[in-house]
């Protein structure tokens, strides 16, 4: 069956259906990955956005148990060039296809993902709608459908859960968080609690934690103002650190100013520098808004990583305070391995901390 | 850091002649390298001895030396230059050993030289199997179990500990010469004892076999900073059991889950960074598919063949940035030259599917073994791009140009569903088209997964391939069409299932506006915006090649190479390039050879990696609206094309098609000959057994038989008998059934061939070319000489008397390549092929006349006065040089070694000095000959060769040899008088004490038993020097005369 993405700026491509009858709105965005569609269609950092993927084939080892960065698809729909029909891998349940029905999301194959990816690189990422009705005022009505981007929709309904474990105990602020930030915490035995987006500096402080950290989450963090207080007074008392949109609420916390990029990053062959050793990482990263270089004057930040060709802060360190942060997900997944580093200097700053 | 001030000259070793497993790629990363080098103003030393290069043109090293790659003549370079460092990996195995060897005699240590790239221990940590397991551990990465042997013994105990299946590795050897898998006792000690032969260090691996399990290379880059990134994945569609050189392979890897690919990535960063390379690297991996379990299996510190096939399927320049890594540049100070903005610290994005497949020379070789293992048996291979997995491939099999252009071949259709079943395992180099069939008759996944262990993604997409085709004999709509050609199928299969000509197809989808757009390989998959002129086609929407307002002219490469058509026809097609650039043009290749230089996206204006049939390059054409196209330098390839696009209207520049085709085919040629009056060896063409026996018996045998249009002489034999004739004609006709044979009275002369360059009105000759074989072995085979050293001048004013007026008969515009016997003082034409010939690299640089660009300007209408050159044979050089042919028979079992009509050698060298003997010298040990100054001959001959081989034998037991002969040869000689030993040649022999061997006797005849150890065969196992003709035991004879001081009593 023939289904259209038609953008905001009246481009229309045709494709063929997959997944969910539905017919969605959300902001078009691509990834260059040419592996993990599984971790990006379910990594919260998405949440709403519609996801072109440009590498052809998609779905090759279908979706597998183990590869989830959170319990359902994030983004609003996906975007291929084909999907694979007879997916092959030990570790495969299912096709793409198949939990794309199963999970009631919609998705296109068969369109000029390349053309597409151009289109959005040129003229950045845009709204666009989904679907099977190319009628004129079907189509104006998706558009101004209201998108739900609120916070809530993505931190924990809890007020707070444990994942005990026997190390350090850390605080985490959920904004969105992926299973891969907990997994490479739970490596180094932290003992988590991870709170509600909007928890307080003392509900935090309350839970005796050794360390804080802020998640990675969808949205403009230039709307999150409430939430900065929190971190104002928690990067003081803790070792902090933060990922990706908790990168960015650090920076805002700390005076400084985030824009949004003309189609961001997202993919893993971004390269950063350690500004401090001046070695290059590859990186995932999956962001489309970022931290003003020019905005850090003055406040007391400093870059601790930059994106190599377009010079995008990636990191920043907070200089009076035991706190840092990271723009790009140095915990991968999917994504290269080459900053898991940046946990292990966590940790150590944890363990230095507490002998004082 | 920034590039080092601290070195100014360095020097680059060239990976020397092609032979399997070492060929075109290697000019490639080696000229890239050079040009790189001298772009960060550093002065470049080469040596390579193999003249068919780009990499041996004065332009792309200071100083360019095309002297052999041994200790001896690298040592003389080192002394006279003194470079200030060595970058020794940019020139395969060749270069590698080099610098070992170099290090090893001390001259490194003694004139302060560095090896840059790769220290000479991380060298022998990768290559030394023992030092490489060792290392593996340290790094706690899993290898499959295994024992370094040295005899067979420990082989076998440690067989007896592990079990069977096993895999044999020898150390050192190129394209993993001598190994195998082996599941038995008697294999096992087959395979260890010829491995332990093969290898420098006599070492074999003995290894747990993993064979089955999923194959995946990743080419890898470190820098000083030691900064690391992955440029290409790549996954074998052939399981592990297959070397990867003869295996079909698919980039990026598509079965891999991010989680195996980010643990497979780890290891592959983690082996760079302990072995601290400078430069690029490949490491190749297996990976359970039913448990995730990997294995590392082995390390190239080097650039190698996948590095090409790598950077051609990314974009990604590696030997380029190799080199600039080797003189201390970090990858994020370098920019990324497809990009041009961003920095070569970046791991390439793909957005595109591209399928390697290898092409194997058993088309030539009918009797080899075809069986596919650790052995790699491929001279070349195709790569495609397409936006799908079933494009891609298809593309690639109708790049490949055997007898089919799509997945279907009339011998398998022939077999049973149960005889195709036997044909998956063990592999052969047609495997896929077994599976195709078996597919075709709903053989199912499952069934043909269980028996090759190939992963289910790739064979679903097989069977998809075949859905289509049966979709296309039901429906002949636009839809139908429309899918087919999303999925790679072309016109002429489509006509076949519509009962079209592939013109009326090509018409309808016009019609239907279902026509190709052309996609751009940037490394980015459209994430930056990029210039780079690369493109591919596809079925889509947009299409990203902008066609310029400036005049372009299209220029057709050579394709895969292949016995009969190998580098030599991409040197000519890049200088044609360069010529057409120069001339004002835009200047655009096709070509489908990822190994090559011209497929390299610097080189022209635009590159299309495309198959070179006549529906793909008539795309790009419509495409493009070029002023014409160029085919003269893309080998038979390409001239094959000239009639079906000029009959399409395109302009084809140069010699026309109408004289081509008198200059091919047999009856026209003919009556050019009789109009000339010149002679030709007797001759007639005949189209069935019968005829063809009565033409020979009026010619009288032995003649010459062959097929007509020919590349490199297949399917040619010289028949004695008409028993020998019929069996000849149930052969060649199956052969070719669309041509007849050609039948000619066979001369036993001096051959000799000129290549000539010609505007239409003057014919300029830059030099006559002597074979040092007689007739009987195909030109291509034969060592040759230039200027003639045995010719009398009024030949030679014959030959250039006889080339002019032809070239003036058939209305040459470029080039064209004369062949001819002399013959009791006679000259007689054997054939003229109107294109760039095999020659043409080796007699430009030997003469200094640079062919091709005279010749496409020549065709672009300037004439050759104006450029400064005359009609006639231009004076001779003072250097005396001598090609000499290199063979790959050690890594083909079953192939028959003796030369003949048939062209057998992969690759070639030069020798050059100033005396014939100097120059002889150096064309057998650039060759791989050893040169020795005494010790023990061996004589097999047959009775034709007695008396010459006689005469030869007292030659060399005067310079200081033992003779050694089989009965009848050895009777014959001591009836002569001549001592002789008398051994059975495949049992008495002692190869460590036989230095040559001589073998004129053609085992392989009609008679001949298969499975017999030949003569042959044991001198190749023990890589004894072995002739099979008499003239070139004459020219070994006076190579080693040349060294040797004479001992007469007085």
């Amino acid at each position: 069956m023939e289904r259209y993405l038609v953008l905001k700026n009246g481009s229309v491509y045709k494709g063929h259906a997959f997944g969910s009858k539905k017919a969605v709105n959300g902001e078009v965005v691509f990834s260059t990955g040419m592996t993990g569609y599984q971790e990006t269609i379910t990594d919260p950092s998405y949440y709403g956005q519609i996801m072109v993927f440009t590498n052809p084939l998609i779905g090759n080892y279908g979706i597998t148990t183990g590869d989830d960065e959170s319990l359902h698809p994030q983004v609003k729909a996906i975007i291929a060039h084909e999907i694979a029909k007879y997916p092959s891998n030990y570790r495969c349940k299912m096709t793409l296809t198949r939990y794309a029905e199963k999970q009631d999301l919609p998705g296109i194959s068969g369109i000029d993902t390349r053309r597409l990816t151009k289109e959005i690189r040129d003229q950045g990422s845009m709204p666009g709608v989904i679907t099977d009705d190319l009628n004129h005022e079907n189509v104006n009505q998706l558009f101004d459908q209201k998108t739900p981007n609120k916070l809530s929709d993505m931190t924990t309904i809890e007020n707070s859960y444990p994942a005990p474990n026997d190390g350090p105990k850390i605080a985490i602020i959920d904004y969105g968080i992926k299973n891969s930030i907990m997994k490479q915490l739970s490596k180094r035995h932290a003992n988590m609690v991870v709170f509600q987006s909007n928890v307080s500096a003392k509900t935090v402080l309350d839970s005796y934690p050794d360390a804080v950290m802020l998640s990675n989450g969808p949205g403009d963090p230039e709307k999150m103002s409430d939430v900065l207080p929190t971190i104002q007074t928690l990067e003081h008392q803790l070792p902090l650190m933060g990922i990706c949109f908790g990168n960015q609420l650090l920076a805002l916390a700390n005076g400084a100013k985030t824009y949004k990029m003309k189609f961001g990053h997202r993919g893993f062959n971004h390269a950063v520098k350690d500004l401090t050793t001046g070695k290059c990482y590859f990186t995932s990263q999956n962001h489309g808004y970022a931290v003003d270089r020019n905005s850090l004057k003055g406040t007391n930040l400093e870059t601790w990583f930059e994106e190599i060709n377009d010079h995008t802060v990636e990191g920043i360190k907070v200089k009076d305070c035991n706190a840092f942060s990271v723009q790009f997900h140095p915990d991968a997944s999917p994504g290269p391995h080459d900053a898991l580093y940046v946990f292990d200097q966590f940790f150590e700053m944890i363990k230095q901390s507490q002998k004082k | 850091m920034p590039k080092r001030m601290d070195i100014h000259k360095i020097l680059v070793i060239g990976s020397g002649p092609i032979v399997i497993g070492q060929a075109a790629e290697f000019d490639y990363s080696g000229s890239q390298a050079c040009l790189s080098l001298r772009e960060e103003g550093y002065q470049v030393v080469l040596i390579n001895s193999n003249p068919a290069t780009i990499m041996t043109d004065k332009e792309i090293a200071n100083q360019v030396y095309i002297e052999p790659i041994t200790l001896e003549f690298v040592s003389k370079i080192i002394r006279k230059e003194i470079p200030d460092a060595i970058l020794p990996t940019l020139g395969g195995q060749t270069g590698l050993n080099m610098a070992k060897q170099l290090a090893d005699s001390g001259i490194l240590d003694e004139l302060g030289i560095e090896l840059l790239g790769t220290k000479l221990d991380a060298i022998e940590e990768a290559e030394d199997r023992e030092k490489f397991k060792d290392l593996m551990k340290q790094l706690h990465e899993p290898v499959p179990e295994s024992q370094i042997a040295t005899n067979y013994d420990e082989a076998k105990a440690f067989v007896e500990k592990i079990g069977f299946p096993v895999v044999i590795r020898p150390a050192y050897t190129l394209g993993g010469s001598g190994g195998g898998f082996v599941d038995n006792y008697h294999d096992l000690k087959k395979i260890v004892t010829l491995g332990l032969g093969l290898s420098p260090v006599t070492q074999v691996l003995v290894e747990h076999s993993i064979a089955g399990y999923k194959e995946i290379e990743f080419e890898v880059m470190r820098d000083a900073n030691d900064n690391a990134m992955i440029v290409c994945s790549m996954e074998n569609v052939d399981p592990v059991g297959i070397h990867t050189g003869d295996s079909i392979v698919v980039s990026p890897t598509q079965t891999l889950s991010d989680q195996d690919y980010q643990m497979m990535r780890d290891a592959a960063l983690k082996i760079i960074r302990a072995l601290k390379i400078e430069g690029g690297c490949n490491v190749q991996m297996a990976i359970d598919q039913y448990s995730g379990q990997y294995y590392i299996i082995e390390v190239n510190p080097r650039v190698s063949r996948s590095s090409a096939l790598a950077s051609k399927a990314t974009g990604y320049p590696i030997a380029k940035m190799s080199a600039k890594i080797a003189v201390g540049l970090h990858l994020d100070e370098i920019i990324n030259p497809i990009t041009g903005k961003t920095l070569a610290e970046f791991e390439p994005a793909l957005d595109y599917v591209v399928t390697k497949i290898p092409r194997w020379p058993f088309d030539k070789f009918t009797t080899a073994d075809r069986t596919l293992g650790t052995q790699m048996k491929a001279t070349g291979e195709v790569m495609a791009i397409g936006r799908n997995f079933e494009e891609s491939f298809l593309k690639a099999v109708r790049s490949l140009e055997v007898d089919t252009k799509y997945v279907f071949k009339p011998q398998f259709q022939k077999l049973s569903t149960d005889e195709l079943l036997k044909q998956l395992m063990p592999a052969q180099n047609d495997r896929l088209f077994v599976i195709l069939e078996l597919l075709r008759r709903h053989v199912s996944v499952n069934q043909i997964h269980d028996i090759t262990q190939m992963n289910q993604f790739y064979l679903y997409k097989f069977q998809h391939i075949i859905e289509i085709e049966e979709q296309l004999k039901q429906n002949h709509g636009a839809k139908a069409l429309k899918i087919a050609k999303q999925n790679g199928f072309i016109d002429d299969v489509i006509g076949k299932l519509w009962r079209k000509t592939p013109d009326q197809i090509r018409q309808i989808r016009t019609k239907q506006h279902i026509t190709p757009v052309y996609k751009m390989v940037d490394t980015a998959a459209g994430e930056f915006e990029s210039t780079t002129p690369y493109y591919y086609s596809t079925y889509e929407e947009s299409d990203e090649s902008k066609v310029t307002k400036k005049p372009s002219i299209v220029i057709v490469g050579s394709g895969p190479i292949r016995i009969g058509q190998g580098v030599e026809f991409d040197y000519a097609t890049v200088h044609c390039v360069d010529a057409v650039q120069k001339a004002g043009y835009e200047a655009i290749i096709i070509n489908s050879n990822p190994e090559t230089v011209s497929t390299d996206f610097s080189i022209s204006d635009k590159l299309y990696f495309e198959p070179l049939t006549t529906e793909d390059v008539l795309n790009v054409i419509d495409h493009e609206q070029p002023k014409g196209v160029i085919l003269q330098f893309g080998g038979q390839t390409a001239v094959n094309l000239a009639e079906p696009l000029s009959k399409r209207g395109v302009k084809v520049i140069g010699t026309s098609v109408e004289d081509i085709n008198r200059g091919e085919d047999r009856k026209l040629f003919d009556q050019i000959v009789k109009k000339l009056s010149l002679q030709q060896p007797k001759g007639k063409t005949a189209t069935n057994t019968k005829n063809a026996l009565t033409i020979a018996n009026q010619i009288g045998y032995p003649v010459l038989i062959r097929p007509s249009y020919v590349i490199g002489g297949k399917a040619m034999e010289i028949v004695h008998s008409d028993d020998e004739l019929q069996n000849y004609m149930q052969k060649a006709v199956n052969a070719s059934n669309d041509h007849p044979v050609l039948i000619d009275s066979y001369l036993m002369g001096m051959e000799s061939e000129v290549d000539v360059i010609s505007d239409g009105h003057s014919v300029v000759i830059p030099g006559i070319l002597e074979h040092i074989e007689r007739s009987g072995v195909h030109s291509g085979d034969s060592m040759a000489v230039y200027p003639p050293q045995h010719m009398k001048e009024s030949i030679q004013q014959k030959i250039v008397k006889i080339s002019i007026e032809l070239a003036h008969q058939l209305h040459t515009i470029g080039l064209m390549n004369i062949q001819f016997i002399v013959y009791h003082d006679q000259v007689y034409i054997i054939e003229v092929n109107p294109r760039a010939s095999r020659t043409v690299p080796f007699i430009s640089k030997v003469t200094g006349v640079p062919m091709v660009q005279l010749a496409t300007h020549a065709m672009l209408g300037k004439p050759l006065e104006k450029m400064g050159y005359h009609t006639g044979l231009v004076t001779p050089a003072k250097k005396i040089a001598v090609k000499s042919p290199v063979f790959s028979f050690s890594k083909l079992p079953l192939v028959n070694a003796t030369l003949g009509p048939e062209m057998k050698s992969t690759g070639e060298v030069l020798g050059t000095d100033n005396s014939y003997d100097k120059a002889l010298y150096k064309a057998f040990v650039a060759a791989g000959f050893n040169v020795p100054k005494e010790g023990s001959i061996f004589f097999k001959v047959k009775p034709s060769d007695l008396d010459e081989s006689l005469k030869l034998a007292r030659e060399f037991k005067s310079i200081g040899f033992q003779i050694q002969a089989d009965q009848s040869t050895a009777d014959f000689m001591k009836q002569q008088g001549l001592q002789v030993a008398v051994k059975d040649p495949v049992n008495e022999i002692k190869h460590d004490e036989l230095q040559v061997v001589v073998n004129t006797t053609d085992e392989y005849d009609l008679h001949t038993q298969k499975g017999q150890t030949t003569l042959n065969d044991v001198a190749l196992e023990h890589q004894i020097p072995l002739f099979t003709a008499i003239d070139t035991v004459k020219a070994y004879e006076t190579a080693i005369a040349g060294l040797s001081f004479s001992i007469d009593p007085m």
